[in-house]
């Protein structure tokens, strides 16, 4: 596998933020999900739960609630605003004041043509969905206090609504209120202050069923407004309600970091009638607040306070063990937030708020494989550029010479020239832009740095050439299927002639750039491709894709790839080449990377994948046989980057999950047995 | 049959905590298996009224009669069934089965079938048990051959914990390892659920116990690491679901829901009881501190008392979910009896380990336990694992003024810690009082303390691996308060480890076993006398003769030697190829029994050390070594002439079997006496029937009269005629010995009225009554030519109105003669 000077770099301080709320689109499979900096993220569970799309963040947009209506997809928050997000171009749509103060939640009916809001105001406002537009239709029976929480009985008749201490039931077509449920609150010292009813789920037999910050889960029937059944199940919040389907289960999470699962269960076995829900299982996945809560066909989705997506899956619903039913936690996004400049030896970090630029450590020692050399030169921070107006970058790019820096918002591109001399470093902005660039999806400089690339609207890509003062547009690449979905990869070959872009329906696209004209279409494979690369020497591309496939083109491997390979749960976020070697491939994910050798045979099912301690133990002349093409190493964990320099030494960027924990405000507090 | 004379047997002390007890049906009696019998104690008072004698092994389960709140089935290991009337202890049918039962389950759905653990058939050997229904049939006869099983589940685990009747008998749940399996009857089918062993993530996901819901279709089940799954829906292989409640920080030893399934009861190590709600699993009540780990709970058919019971062999009974009101105390048996069996020479009750850091004190005579000591006076943490004090020596003085007890703690890797303390009995408390605590009396363990017994010396010797044994003596009698006491001579021999010691009966002569090396010491003067030495094997046990044989030394040695030393010429006497385990002196005569244990079982000699035969010896006793045994003197002396169970005249011998059942040695006509004095103590009424009731009760009745004949004179007067034994007589006798309803209809509802006649009359007529009824029953069958008197039927003025003749009378009074006499036979036998 070849011997690698490793930089392990530790000084990116990337942290996830909350997760905020959550909807999930059974039509689609799509989960969308907002975080508290105001990004909204699309996952799409069919295919691996790959992170298809991330819209980024506002500074004065805050999302409390989110909600899909049909394909498109709708935010509320506290700014007092409801947002339509644009998926195509991975931005909002419009905006609309509602005037109700803060919005607390937005709920649609099944029907798909009203959207209702809660106010801080008291207010429950009706709106009516239009084919391009949403318009203010009119306001339910004005209550005392906030709303906090909504939900629409699936007949569209009835909403039972969350507030301070109470949930009222209104009628829709009167306005009026119709039922006034009273919450209890806690006991204790708690007595005094107001019960929050942070969710509500109106079911179809007109129960409802409410989570409180007294930590209650109770039953309510929703007709008479008679309290069925309490569950006492925190100390502290319940903050987030989910039904299954066929409203058979609901799912609460609690601030102590729990899902707590309710069935719907006859208590004799063999006459079905009088059901009730009974608290049964509790999952653990949690360390903080769990504030978002999904509850799919075959799984629990569940975020929160400690950043991290959780997908449970529901074992009963699956036939046979299976990578599918296995536990999932997605920490780090699906893309790359490091862009390393190989020759330069610079990195350069995106935070959603600015780039910071860091040049890697030196060491002349020499040791035995595993030691830690010592430092000539410590690892040093250049460069810190903090975004101008209130839109989170989105993406940024750093050339391989290191002498170019480009970012991009939702608004706006900047490109910046870096020169570096020794100690010194000077930063010039770019003045002049082209006016065809205003914003792009992904970034991407040429090896030579003599052109960028930008990923544009509609699958097209902006080609803009670069010389020492200025930059100029050049031409606009245009796939010729007419998607419209967003380019997330983007990768050009070493030699300057070939740019790879993939979007979100899969499709990649193969440009000359010598000739500015597509190429070609690569066969649509059915799962989204995650990384790939353009090999140095042979310009085959490298594509791996969500469900872990990994495609060489131009010679199209056939062979099925081992299962331990194919099992694994994150995608792979990165291809990268070795230019000394050229049939070693490295890819990384976030527990591993692996070097493909493609000088030697796959694996076959039956042989051991991960072989590197059996190889140690065999002799020279045993060892050949055994060799296989992937190299695995799993030394260092929790991977946001792995690239090859020019100069053979490998930069491996971690983000170890306890340091983001460590980071995290302290969880509720809980009695812990013996302590 | 003199061989038979002398038989082993459990006199008390046996565990009453093995399985779990069964409450009856009134909330009077509760029901225990204890050894080979079951016995029945009340609930109110805690006090044993009889037992239910039969089975020939370990009764392994009590269960009541589904049919017949009034009647109980029991098994035993010794393969039979047994269907008792326990209100009058009567065996009413035996089952014989085949096969050694572990444990019983019956449902009121399944009448007439039992459920039974049994060992496979074709594996009867090994650790492999399944659960078979087995229907008793229906036959006349006192014993019944029910050999037709049908088997249910394979591979059960025998503990009675672990299966579980569901609602109505629908389904059984059974549990086993890491698997649950559930097997419905209607559509005979099994469900089988299993967990994952959770090693990984630190959990101990093996189930311990089972208890199902009465009314809904839930399991509870208990595992290892404390947890409570309750499942629902497992009618279904895939969509079956479980919610998990966690208190107990041990395993869970045992389930049981309230009658009603409002609550569910679980204990564990913990010793606490805890009281889930049904349904509002986060609610749950406790109640703490029942002394020991919880083994079993049982609730009474109506829910109003509990019964735990714990790991020291005590059974406690709660009533209404918060109030110990009885604890039924049985013989400790803890971990193991490191201070040997002692007899207390003042209450000459059996003393040892009892509660962990406790001595107990035992009545042999009465199987009770009378008191705990608190020897290490420390709080017992109640988990596994930890290392605690615990009581490891004690001794009593002759005449019982002083008890020295050792504790230690054994901490690995740390320092061995030892207190040596001694206790003055008290007689104002009547109990011990700590006198003196040495700490670290010896450098290492003790192996050996005795007190001299001679009378004008309280001296006491220990002796300890560190090489030495000491002397200690109460020191300083002249100060106002009492003295205290100190070490007086440490001794040793050639640095070798002294192993065991013995004072000779009139205390002027000390042993002390050095291994191989047996020193005889002066305790007055501290002089070395003689050194006696037989190896190979070092000494492992020492006793002087007594009375005309205190000239010998015996002791045992590692190399299976008994030796017997004549001190007089310092030379040994005989020695004989023996692996003695123990030796024993009867204080009370010349005997020392000896224990051996021969390829894995123990064999029992008596002898005198001057007689070459022994007097008794029994080959293969029980299984296992003997390590405990003591000779307990009796209250009154035998007087058999009997050469074979002469040595048994004076004192019993009681011993611990491996498995730590106390066992001792009784006769034919001990037996006999034994039976007929309890056969007195039997009175019919038999809640409460205490020592003390009888006494107290009595006395108490007879003033309750009196008062009530002084206070209220007009009192007989006004009492109604129910009182009257004829009218008693009456409805007691059986609707179809009688004549009809109509003809005594009018008789009956007159004698109700009040008798217009003095009470003195009433009361003549009733004492002339009974008189009769006595001449009656002597002359059966006779009819009764004074009919002119006709009391039992009330007045004589008013009983002339109905139209009776004299023929239909004396009619009558057949039927009622007749039918007494019947029902007196019964009563007879």
């Amino acid at each position: 596998m070849g011997e690698f000077k490793v930089h392990r770099v530790r000084f990116f301080d990337y942290m996830p933020t909350a997760i905020r709320a959550m909807a999930f689109n059974a039509h689609t499979e799509r989960l969308a999900l907002a975080r508290m900096d105001g990004s909204v993220e699309i996952f799409n569970f069919t295919d691996h739960y790959f992170q298809e799309k991330v819209i980024p963040g506002k500074d004065s947009r805050s999302i409390e609630s989110l909600c899909w209506v049909g394909g498109r997809l709708f935010s509320a928050g506290l700014n007092g605003e409801i947002a339509e997000f644009d998926l195509e171009n991975l931005r909002p749509k419009y905006s609309l004041e509602a005037y109700g103060g803060p919005i607390w939640t937005i709920i649609s009916n099944t029907q798909r043509t009203q959207l209702a809001i809660g106010c801080e105001d008291g207010t429950v406002k009706l709106f009516e969905v239009l084919e391009e537009h949403i318009q203010f239709e009119r306001n339910l029976d004005r209550q005392k206090g906030r709303i906090i929480s909504l939900s629409w009985h699936p007949s569209g008749t009835h909403i039972a609504a969350g507030m301070m201490d109470m949930i009222r039931v209104f009628d829709v077509p009167t306005g009026h209120a119709v039922q006034r449920l009273l919450v209890d609150r806690g006991f204790g010292g708690s007595k005094s202050r107001e019960t929050v009813v942070w969710s509500v789920a109106f079911l179809s037999d007109h129960t409802v069923v409410s989570g409180d910050s007294a930590g209650k889960v109770q039953v309510w029937d929703g007709h008479t407004g008679a309290l069925v059944k309490t569950h006492l199940v925190t100390k502290w919040d319940v903050l987030a309600l989910s039904v299954s389907k066929d409203e058979s289960s609901v799912v609460a999470g609690t601030s102590e970091g729990t899902v707590i699962q309710f069935q719907f269960i006859a208590p004799t076995l063999h006459q079905q009638q009088d059901k009730e829900w009974v608290r049964t299982r509790t999952f653990k996945n949690h360390t903080h607040d769990v504030r978002a809560l999904a509850e799919i066909e075959t799984a629990i989705v569940s975020g929160g306070m400690d950043t991290h997506l959780v997908v449970r899956p529901l074992l009963e619903k699956f036939d046979e063990k299976s990578h599918a039913s296995g536990l999932r936690k997605i920490h780090f996004p699906h893309r790359n937030l490091v862009s390393c400049a190989k020759k330069a030896g610079l990195l350069l970090f995106q935070f959603p708020g600015q780039l910071e630029l860091w040049r890697l450590g030196d060491s002349d020692g020499h040791g035995k494989p595993g030691d830690r050399l010592p430092l000539k030169r410590k690892p040093e921070k250049l460069l810190l550029l903090k975004r101008k107006g209130e839109d989170h970058i989105c993406c940024s790019a750093l050339s391989s010479c290191g002498g170019w820096l480009a970012y991009s918002t939702v608004s706006c591109v900047r490109i910046y020239r870096l020169q570096t001399d020794n100690n010194n470093i000077s930063i010039t902005k770019v003045s002049k832009l082209p006016k065809a660039l205003r914003s792009a999806h992904q970034l991407c400089f040429s090896s030579d740095s003599s052109k960028m690339f930008a990923a544009s609207s509609q699958s097209s890509v902006l080609v803009i050439a670069l010389t020492q003062s200025e930059c100029k547009y050049v031409h606009t690449l245009k796939p010729k299927s007419g998607s419209r979905q967003p380019i997330h990869l983007m990768t050009t070959s070493v030699d300057g002639k070939w740019l790879a872009a993939a979007n979100s329906d899969c499709e990649i696209h193969v440009y000359n750039l010598q000739k500015l004209k597509l190429h070609c279409m690569v066969p649509v494979y059915g799962s989204c491709p995650s990384a790939m690369g353009i090999h140095p020497t042979t310009n085959n591309m490298t594509v791996v894709h969500a469900d872990q496939q990994l495609f060489e083109y131009s010679i199209v491997e056939k062979q099925g790839l081992h299962n331990v390979w194919l099992d694994r749960d994150t995608p792979v976020t990165h291809v990268t080449f070795n230019p000394k070697n050229p049939n070693q491939v490295v890819l990384h994910d976030m527990h591993m990377f692996c070097i493909i050798d493609q000088s030697l045979p796959l694996p076959d099912q039956k042989t051991q994948f991960y072989n590197q301690m059996t190889l140690r133990s065999l002799s020279e002349q045993e060892r050949p046989s055994h060799l296989h093409a992937f190299k695995i190493c799993k030394t260092f964990q929790d991977l946001l980057c792995v690239s090859l320099l020019d100069d053979q030494s490998l930069v491996v960027v971690e983000r170890p999950l306890l340091a983001i924990t460590s980071q995290l405000p302290a969880p509720v507090r809980q009695k812990k047995f013996a302590t | 049959m003199v061989e038979m004379e002398i038989r082993m047997v459990h006199r008390g002390g046996s565990k009453i905590n093995f399985r779990e007890p069964v409450i009856t049906h009134d909330s009077r009696f509760l029901l225990c298996a204890a050894g080979e019998s079951v016995n029945v104690y009340s609930t109110s008072t805690e006090e044993y009224v009889h037992d239910l004698q039969g089975h020939t092994d370990l009764v392994t389960g009590v269960v009541l009669n589904p049919s017949n709140h009034l009647q109980v089935y029991s098994c035993s290991a010794d393969g039979t069934v047994r269907l008792w009337d326990f209100t009058d202890a009567i065996l009413i049918k035996t089952f014989i089965i085949g096969y050694p039962i572990y444990s019983i389950y019956v449902s009121e759905k399944h009448g007439g079938v039992v459920f039974l653990v049994v060992p496979m058939a074709n594996y009867k050997s090994s650790e492999l048990f399944q659960l078979v229904a087995v229907h008793l049939p229906h036959s006349g006869d006192q014993e019944v051959e029910a050999r037709e099983l049908s088997a249910v589940l394979c591979d059960v685990s025998p503990h009675p914990g672990a299966a579980s009747f569901g609602r109505e008998g629908e389904y059984i749940a059974a549990v086993k390892g890491l698997q649950l399996e559930v097997f419905f009857f209607k559509k005979q089918k099994s469900y089988r659920f299993s967990l994952k062993s959770g090693m990984k993530k630190g959990a101990k996901n093996a189930f311990t116990c089972v208890s199902c819901h009465p009314k809904e279709d839930c399991i509870a089940t208990g595992h290892e690491d404390g947890k409570i799954r309750m499942w629902r829906n497992f009618n279904q292989k895939k969509e079956y679901t479980y919610s998990t409640l966690h208190w107990h920080h041990g395993a869970v030893n045992t389930l049981c829901f309230t009658p009603e399934g409002t609550n569910l009861l679980s204990g564990g190590i913990e010793s606490v009881l805890v009281h889930w709600h049904y349904t509002q699993e986060n609610q749950k009540d406790f109640l703490p501190r029942l002394g020991a780990a919880i083994t079993h709970i049982a609730v009474s058919p109506d829910g109003s008392l509990f019964s735990t019971s714990h790991s020291d062999n005590k059974i406690t009974i709660i009533q209404s979910c918060v109030k110990v009101s009885a604890v039924i105390q049985g013989l400790v048996k803890g971990d193991g009896v490191w201070t040997n069996l002692i007899i207390d020479p003042r209450s000459k009750a059996l003393v040892l380990n009892g509660k962990p850091g406790h001595l107990q004190f035992y009545s042999l005579h009465r199987d009770k336990q009378l008191y705990n000591l608190d020897i290490v006076q420390q709080e017992y943490i109640h988990e596994e694992g930890l290392d605690q004090f615990e009581v490891v020596k004690a001794a009593f003085d002759a005449r019982g003024d002083w008890l020295a007890t050792v504790e230690e703690r054994r901490k690995k890797g740390a320092e061995l810690e030892i207190n040596l303390k001694l206790w003055a009995y008290d007689k104002l408390t009547q109990s011990f009082v700590l006198n003196t605590t040495v700490t670290t009396p010896h450098e290492d363990r003790i192996t050996a303390m005795f007190f001299s017994p001679s009378p004008e010396t309280t001296m006491l010797v220990t002796t300890s691996l560190d090489g030495h044994f000491k002397a200690w003596l109460l020191a300083d009698h002249s100060d106002a308060n009492e003295g205290f006491w100190a070490c007086d001579f440490v001794g040793g021999y050639h640095l070798l480890k002294p192993g065991c010691c013995s004072f000779s009966a009139d205390g002027s002569l000390l042993s002390v076993g050095f291994q191989e090396v047996v020193t005889v010491w002066s305790p007055a003067s501290w002089e070395l006398l003689t050194t006696l030495s037989q190896p190979p094997g070092a000494i492992r046990d020492l006793c002087f003769g007594r009375l005309s044989c205190s000239k010998y030394l015996l002791g045992a040695s590692t190399k299976n030697q008994l030796c017997c030393w004549n001190l007089l010429t310092c030379s040994l006497e005989w020695s004989t190829p023996m692996d003695v385990s123990l030796l024993q002196t009867d204080p009370l005569s010349e005997n020392i029994a000896a224990f051996c244990s021969q390829s894995g079982s123990s064999d029992l000699f008596v002898f005198k050390p001057s007689e070459p035969r022994p007097l008794y010896s029994q080959k293969a006793l029980c299984t296992g070594k003997v390590q405990h045994a003591v000779f307990a003197p009796r209250d009154q002396m035998l007087e058999s002439c009997e050469e074979r169970t002469q040595w048994l005249n004076r004192s019993q011998l009681y011993f611990f079997t491996q498995h730590m059942d106390l066992l001792t040695f009784s006769t034919k006509t001990e037996e006999d006496r034994l039976l007929a004095s309890s056969k007195q103590l039997m009175v019919d009424d038999s809640v409460a029937v205490t020592p003390f009731y009888l006494l107290l009760g009595k006395h108490r009745g007879q003033q309750l009269e009196k008062q009530e004949a002084l206070t209220n004179p007009m009192a007989e007067r006004t009492q109604l005629p129910q009182g009257s034994i004829a009218i008693k007589e009456l409805l007691h006798t059986p609707a179809h010995v009688l004549p009809s309803a109509s003809f005594l209809c009018a008789m009956f509802v007159r004698s109700l009225l009040i008798s217009s006649s003095s009470a003195r009359e009433e009361k003549e007529h009733e004492e002339g009554e009974m008189e009769r009824e006595k001449e009656e029953e002597d002359s059966e069958g006779e009819a009764d030519p004074r009919l002119g008197e006709s009391a039992a039927w009330g007045p004589p003025e008013e009983f002339g109105a109905p139209a009776l003749t004299k023929a239909q009378e004396r009619e009558l009074r057949k039927v009622k003669t007749f039918d007494h006499s019947w029902l007196s036979s019964l009563l007879d036998c």
